[in-house]
């Protein structure tokens, strides 16, 4: 493989350098990616949840039914994480 | 060889970088779309007619807007969520 960094200029780090800046890029844009997929899939159950006929805005009762909604799905998920722990540990 | 970016030039790295960035911000408006058709075609179209009458089209345009105003708001719901559980976290180290 014809290699022009890193054999031209001497200098192997610079091969590295570049592969710790594009981990680090590639890790912040899969979590955004996450943090992303995340918010489609509340805003697919908690829409179907919340909103009746769509309005020329989003009304109060919504908006706090939409935030009401997500963070109630995180209480489930801690609570249903925290205990089923407990479970495997009792009995795992 | 092990190398990710396998010698790349700085100017290929930024270039790789955009296009990684470009493509995700595709795939994030293809899905955007697909939801919002799907949830507003179940909104707003109750008997599928021959066309789509007018009110039917400016239900469609209020649920898109709406849509995309419970998106904005359940972001920011979220983020300040995250925000919290990450206090919390670092609170009882």
């Amino acid at each position: 493989m014809t290699d022009f960094g890193s054999d031209s200029f001497g200098s192997n780090s610079d091969s590295s350098k570049t592969d710790k800046e594009l981990q680090q890029f590639l890790m912040v844009e899969k979590q955004k990616a996450q943090f992303n997929a995340q918010i489609h899939e509340f805003n697919d159950f908690c829409w179907d949840k919340c909103v009746d006929k769509p309005s020329s805005k989003l009304d109060s009762k919504t908006e706090t039914c939409l935030v009401n909604c997500v963070d109630r799905f995180i209480d489930v998920s801690l609570l249903i994480t925290n205990r089923f722990a407990q479970l495997l540990q009792k009995h795992g | 060889m092990d190398s990710l970016s396998g010698g790349l030039t700085s100017s290929q790295k930024d270039e790789l970088m955009d296009q990684v960035k470009q493509q995700i911000a595709v795939a994030n408006a293809q899905e955007l779309l697909t939801k919002m058709t799907e949830k507003c075609f179940k909104k707003c179209i109750a008997k599928p007619g021959t066309s789509l009458d007018s009110s039917e089209q400016k239900c469609v345009v209020m649920c898109m807007d709406r849509y995309m105003d419970a998106w904005n708001s359940i972001a920011k719901t979220y983020t300040a969520r995250l925000q919290k559980e990450r206090n919390n976290i670092s609170g009882n180290l």
